[in-house]
């Protein structure tokens, strides 16, 4: 399970509005949460985004890439914060938020959440959320994940609910 | 010096993100490092002992393999390796039923929008 926190989760959509027609990237920081108590399976918990540039402008309608200098940069921001780099965002515009075979063969961070936003005609539409399952390259795979959404009432309080019920 | 491992490969340094290996140079570094945590070796380089293609080293803010030296590249007990495999992706072929099904879905509100 993927859990983000609303802002979070609009602002990631909302990158691959902005850059629409071309696709956007990001990073999740966060924590990975083997078990909790409203958990029986690992959780990838978001808390906080970070927008990353793309590289492939040769290709960006279709391509992303994140450079690996912006990476490191994020790593550390990450291990200020105190939390890793937990998984990636991106768009994939008038296309379905799917992954395609180059997500894939391009995935390597096993454990990872992979985000997908659909942007149609310029307008968010459907965030789907992929775990990269595995132990190593050879037997990698990618896992529908359910996306637990968050939303803070008070500072210190949060009430979540499930997107897809 | 340290080294930064990313977070999948962490749990083959007994969950560390940062661990301290001896070493001259870069490469004298690496082979400390499997000796120390041997089932790394097999997510960071080739049957061949080259380094994975999608795995990029990084000695301070150097891509290693754009240093003259590359790995033979001398290192102090300051300096800080990472570890960062790639990032990369995009739409392209579909990959299941439901992507049809979605895009065919896609061609007909276009459709519908240019009557």
């Amino acid at each position: 399970m993927l859990r983000i926190g609303y802002h979070d989760y609009e602002a990631l959509r909302k990158h691959g509005e902005e850059t629409y027609p071309h696709e956007c990237c990001g990073v999740l920081l966060g924590k990975n949460v083997a078990k909790d108590e409203n958990s029986l399976t690992p959780m990838n918990h978001v808390q906080h985004i970070v927008r990353a540039g793309n590289t492939r402008t040769d290709s960006a309608h279709n391509r992303y890439n994140i450079a690996p200098q912006e990476l490191i940069k994020i790593q550390r921001q990450a291990r200020g914060l105190g939390l890793d780099i937990i998984g990636f965002y991106h768009s994939h515009p008038d296309h379905p938020a799917q992954w395609s075979t180059t997500d894939f063969a391009e995935a390597h961070w096993l454990g990872c959440s992979y985000v997908i936003t659909s942007v149609e005609h310029g307008k968010a539409a459907t965030t789907n959320s992929f775990l990269l399952t595995g132990t190593e390259e050879d037997n990698k795979g990618f896992e529908d994940e359910p996306i637990e959404i968050t939303i803070a009432t008070h500072v210190t309080e949060e009430v979540t609910y499930n997107e897809k019920g | 010096m340290k080294i930064h491992i990313p977070t999948p490969l962490r749990s083959y340094t007994s969950g560390l993100e940062t661990v301290s290996v001896p070493g001259a140079t870069v490469d004298a570094v690496f082979q400390q490092l499997i000796v120390s945590y041997p089932d790394l070796k097999q997510h960071l380089f080739t049957a061949e002992g080259k380094l994975r293609s999608f795995v990029n080293v990084y000695l301070n803010d150097d891509d290693i393999r754009y240093l003259d030296a590359k790995q033979e590249t001398t290192v102090t007990d300051t300096d800080e390796l990472t570890i960062i495999p790639s990032i990369a992706g995009g739409k392209n072929n579909l990959t299941s039923k439901r992507d049809t099904t979605a895009l065919q879905r896609m061609k007909e509100d276009e459709d519908a929008d240019s009557n």
